[in-house]
């Protein structure tokens, strides 16, 4: 290993962790609404106070099951093979839902 | 004598190849538990890593490529084939630019390797969802981009000294 490479290790884990840094306080974690987008188009604005649950019909024909429970959004089912979008648990202002393969998308916003 | 090298050579990328795939499943058996998607430790690049620099380009984009077709094939889907084809083909031109300019080891090589392999697929991501807001994951897979390039450049440069020892 040489010089080269710990300056580079180093000033890369330096501005990731700046980047989080600045990520989480610029954020932070008061979401209020769950905001569906399918391929790009917005198709439902749900309050995270309200417990509700909704089917979302995918690009080509895939759907996805939305819960709102207690102000968490999280996705109980999805017609994909690996369910990676029911195994990111639940969406908070950081870390959105992803369904690729049914272009799904639920992000957390403030109102 | 040229032919036995030509051999030796056909012979050594074959096996390459086959560890590169073994590797690849491995990494699809065991799932990092962060739930974070799209983070892997991307242990295939140790056996692509180790070819470029025992071999040449060529022959490591061949088996690089090889290797995404066939467990693209294998384990994957339509969609984690291109995104791993962009990650694939992008952090490979960084690699063996850095590898030519060298001022880095394997280590340093294989981190910009990581990075560049998680950015391109974050833009292949906001192409195909269409949705800038992933941007969001930037920091984070810069992060992990680091220290998985890390681990597994530290790997390759063990290999690649051991066997530099042991060419004939």
């Amino acid at each position: 290993m040489k010089k080269a490479d710990l300056i580079l290790l180093c000033s890369l884990l330096a501005l990731s962790l700046l980047a989080l840094t600045f990520l989480v306080w610029h954020v932070g974690d008061t979401g209020e609404v769950a905001v569906v987008t399918v391929n790009g188009e917005e198709i439902a604005r749900l309050s995270l106070k309200e417990d509700t649950e909704l089917t979302i019909e995918g690009y080509n024909g895939g759907s996805n099951h939305l819960v709102i429970r207690d102000g968490d959004a999280f996705l109980t089912d999805a017609s994909c093979p690996d369910k990676i979008c029911v195994h990111t648990g639940k969406a908070d202002p950081l870390r959105s839902i992803v369904c690729a393969p049914n272009r799904v998308v639920i992000t957390i916003e403030s109102e | 004598m040229k032919s036995t090298l030509r051999t030796h050579r056909v012979a050594f990328c074959g096996i390459m190849a086959a560890f590169a795939i073994v590797l690849g499943y491995l990494e699809h058996l065991i799932p990092l538990p962060i739930g974070i998607y799209g983070i892997k430790l991307g242990l295939a690049n140790l056996a692509i890593l180790s070819l470029l620099y025992l071999t040449d380009i060529k022959s490591a984009l061949a088996v690089h490529l090889l290797r995404i077709a066939i467990c693209g094939i294998l384990f994957g889907n339509m969609f984690s084939f291109i995104y791993s084809l962009a990650g694939g083909l992008f952090s490979f031109l960084v690699m063996a630019l850095l590898k030519r300019w060298d001022r880095l080891s394997p280590v340093g090589v294989s981190i910009c390797g990581g990075v560049a392999h998680n950015m391109a697929q974050l833009i292949a991501a906001v192409c195909l969802v269409d949705q800038l807001k992933l941007a969001f994951y930037l920091p984070v897979l810069l992060l992990a981009g680091t220290l998985a390039g890390f681990a597994v450049g530290s790997c390759s440069l063990a290999v690649i000294q051991t066997m530099k020892k042991k060419k004939p």
